[in-house]
């Protein structure tokens, strides 16, 4: 039996609470509030759905609808629910059971107010109960997002939450301003003396309110904010917005352009594990491995300045197409210089898993077990360590990866090393994607016209470091009623504290490297 | 095993000769927009930022309000672009040069107050075997007690305010700032809301300010060379 008809069956069992309604690319069901955790259980742990995002609708009169998508890998079908919620009522949490929910709605209590009945830790997240009064909702339709919070820092004290009570026990801080290149964020890591018991990761001191200023912008202005909340993801995340627009407009993008595309983003993959690995070499203090990291990672910098006019590729994918037609010769050398890189990376992979000093510092090191990755539903490479093979390039194919060849490696011991190996995999995937792509790029053009239409759309992408949702609403004014962002970083930020366990001090900041995340792709 | 120390020696120098001699390579920079006579106000048109601006004789460029978004780079109208990177400008507090014990011994404190991926990239690589930083005397610090410069980029989220700001009080005189990129300096896309103080001015003074989403590493370097008088500052606001 196909999970489809299984959803069929499930839906059936559940009767009067549900409503099917009819969407082009999805199953649309219109469920009540009661039905929805059980509904929600069902698709991922009987008919093995994986939870996508949630994402918020405010209404009127602080009104919400609530979407939740979940998709299904074995057969790519996506499934959206909705829920409607009047001011004040708290809707079941779903996460004390679908735990990759979890920040999705601790996110949506701060920014929104909802509280969501049955969530055991609801409070002081995106915004710091130290800066921000606890009335704030700053995501609601009359919230000003042009003014500062007034008497900002009078919010009350924050305490971390001690667990450890032995005698000697401490909370380590590490952060916010840490380290020589560190992003903002905290992490305390509490400890009786050597080994860290418990960790938290604090974040979100980076917080840009970035889906609430693109309120009210035109399309073309946000797809500035898409490249720019997390730069060296900017084509990924574009892509997944521009692809949003595309359906909204019914655009039909041509084959040319969805092939370059392809390798453009497998161009900023191969460049953002460049600078992974050579950031994980540097933490175990390899610095001859981390130099020929940055190098490559330099050079990838120069090939996609010279060949996109910008070295993080922005300005180049536009709702259309490409914002401009790259030029044959620079499609060679872009050929020629991926394959050049990857090769170096293959070199120096030879050299890192001969390095028994190296490998000692990550093996058996930082490990997230599957159990663990599937629990909090990890994504990207951080997930494929860990035994979960999941990559949206072939769960949900999208553009120009509907019928192409992608590899997806996958590990399952979870530790620095399976991460490191992952990572090494997906390079000559990529390459080897990025020289398939170009032998049998279609002539034509590399865009059209995309007209900015009115109503909601979910599209995705397969991020460097893991799957990427954006939801969009334009209004009938043709501009952003509402944007959500589901990042791979909120996902596996979400889990990394659980590989720092019981590992000693010196090696969080090893841990931190192999996971190769970004504070700023979470802190939207 | 691999014998690092072998490999390390076989690589040789890998670093650019610049500021001896150009460095001209395609990528180290995105270049940049150029003010022009004889352009039509449909080039400024295109600017999302309004760095872009018609004036009488064509079109001026306010080059600390660029994105880099290369939307008036392609094109009938597209704007005249110059591949280099020598442009940082002097900030809004004017500052007088650093004693010249500085001009070999620097060292720096980089503070990320709500940076994306693409100023952190670029910043990580000012030390990277390509550009290499200590060959200056420059150093990146890990405390800002040590720093006598505080470089930072991104728009000052409202929680990173407070570090900021005691980051730059724990910093013993003479000390600059330089801001990073311009979000850093104005705010840039995020621009200055509930979240975003809208640029380093706003919190703490700055010296010097780098232009730029993101400015490229050696445009960094080239601002670290003017904090310490080794290079000169320009113009970012450009008439045609
Ligand atoms: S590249 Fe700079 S000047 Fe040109 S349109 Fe974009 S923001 Fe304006
Ligand atoms: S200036 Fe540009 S690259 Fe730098 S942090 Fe801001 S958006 Fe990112």
């Amino acid at each position: 039996m196909s999970t489809c008809e299984d959803l069929l069956g499930t839906i059936g069992e559940h009767g009067a609470g549900i409503r099917t309604l009819d969407a082009g690319d999805r199953h649309l069901l219109e469920v009540t509030t009661q039905t929805l955790p059980k509904l929600a259980v069902d698709l991922t742990s009987r008919l093995r759905y994986e939870f996508a995002t949630l994402v918020v609708d405010p209404g009127p009169d602080c009104s919400h609808t609530i979407h939740y998508f979940f998709y299904c890998p074995a057969d790519a079908t996506l499934v959206e629910l909705v829920t409607g919620i009047k001011a004040g009522v708290s809707p079941p949490a779903i996460s004390d059971q679908v735990h990759a929910a979890d920040w999705y709605e601790r996110e949506a209590e701060d920014m929104y107010g909802i509280h969501f009945a049955g969530h055991p830790f609801l409070g002081d997240f995106v915004l710091h109960d130290t800066e921000w009064p606890e009335n704030v909702a700053p995501m609601r339709v009359d919230f000003d997002p042009g003014m500062r919070v007034q008497e900002p820092g009078l919010g009350e004290r924050w305490h971390p939450r001690r667990l450890l009570s032995e005698e000697g026990a401490l909370i380590f801080p590490v952060g916010p301003i840490w380290s020589d290149y560190a992003e903002a964020g905290l992490w305390l890591l509490e400890t009786p003396g050597e080994q860290i018991r418990q960790a938290h990761s604090r974040l979100f001191y980076k917080y840009r309110g970035v889906e609430k200023i693109a309120e009210g912008q035109s399309p073309q202005r946000a797809l500035l904010l898409a490249e720019r909340f997390s730069g060296n993801s900017a084509f990924a995340h574009a892509l997944a917005y521009c692809q949003a627009l595309e359906k909204l407009a019914g655009s039909q993008i041509p084959a040319r352009a969805e092939g370059l595309r392809v390798v453009f983003a497998e161009l900023e993959r191969i460049r953002y594990h460049a600078a992974t690995i050579a950031e994980l070499a540097g933490s175990t203090a390899l610095l001859v491995g981390k130099s020929m990291g940055q190098e490559i990672e330099e050079d990838l910098l120069r090939l996609s300045g010279a060949v996109a006019g910008h070295r993080y590729l922005f300005g180049l994918v536009v709702p259309g197409g490409l914002a401009w037609e790259p030029q044959e010769k620079a499609l060679r050398e872009l050929e020629q210089g991926v394959a050049a890189a990857g090769a170096r990376l293959g070199e120096l992979e030879q050299l890192l898993v001969h390095s028994s000093s190296f490998l000692d510092r990550i093996e058996e090191m930082g490990t997230l077990t599957p159990e663990l990755a599937a629990s909090y539903g990890v994504v990207g490479p951080i997930a494929r360590a860990s035994g979960r093979a999941l990559d949206l390039r072939r769960a949900l194919p999208y553009g120009g990866y509907a019928g192409a060849e992608c590899t997806v490696p996958c590990e399952t011991e979870g530790d620095g090393y399976a991460r490191l190996r992952v990572f090494f995999a997906e390079v000559r995937a990529s390459v080897a994607l990025i020289r398939a792509t170009l032998a049998k790029l279609p002539e034509g053009p590399s865009s059209v016209p995309c007209e900015p239409q009115s109503g909601t759309a979910l599209a995705w992408s397969e991020a460097p470091a893991g799957g990427a949702f954006h939801w969009v609403r334009l209004g009938a004014d043709a501009r952003i009623a509402r944007w959500h962002i589901g990042t791979p970083g909120f996902r596996n930020w979400h889990a990394f504290h659980r590989a720092v366990e019981g590992v000693a001090f010196q090696d969080f900041p090893i841990i931190l490297a192999s996971f190769g995340l970004t504070v700023a792709e979470n802190d939207l | 095993m691999a014998n690092w120390v072998l490999r390390s020696l076989a690589r040789g120098i890998r670093t650019t000769r610049w500021p001896r001699a150009e460095e001209t390579s395609l990528g180290v920079t995105p270049g940049r927009p150029r003010a022009a006579t004889g352009m039509s106000a449909e080039a400024a048109e295109r600017c999302p930022t309004a760095a872009l601006m018609p004036v009488e004789h064509g079109v001026a460029v306010g080059f600390e309000r660029c994105v880099h978004c290369q939307r008036c780079r392609h094109g009938a109208t597209a704007m005249p672009w110059s591949g280099d990177f020598e442009w940082t400008g002097g900030g809004p507090r004017e500052s007088v040069d650093l004693p010249a014990r500085f001009r070999r011994s620097l060292h720096v404190r980089y503070v990320d107050a709500g940076a994306c991926g693409g100023c952190m990239g670029e910043v990580r690589l000012i030390d990277a075997p390509p550009y290499n930083l200590h060959r200056f005397g420059i150093f990146i610090t890990a405390s800002p007690r040590d720093a006598d410069v505080l470089l930072v980029g991104g728009p000052v989220t409202e929680a990173m305010r407070t570090p900021v700001r005691k980051a730059y009080a724990a910093m013993p005189d003479p000390k600059r700032v330089v801001a990073m990129g311009v979000c850093a300096i104005n705010g840039g896309v995020f621009g200055a809301s509930f979240a975003s103080a809208g640029g380093v001015g706003e919190v703490i003074p700055v010296d010097y300010v780098i232009p730029g989403c993101p400015p490229p590493p050696l445009a960094i370097i080239h601002a670290l060379l003017a904090v310490t008088g080794r290079a000169a500052t320009q113009v970012t606001a450009e008439q045609p």
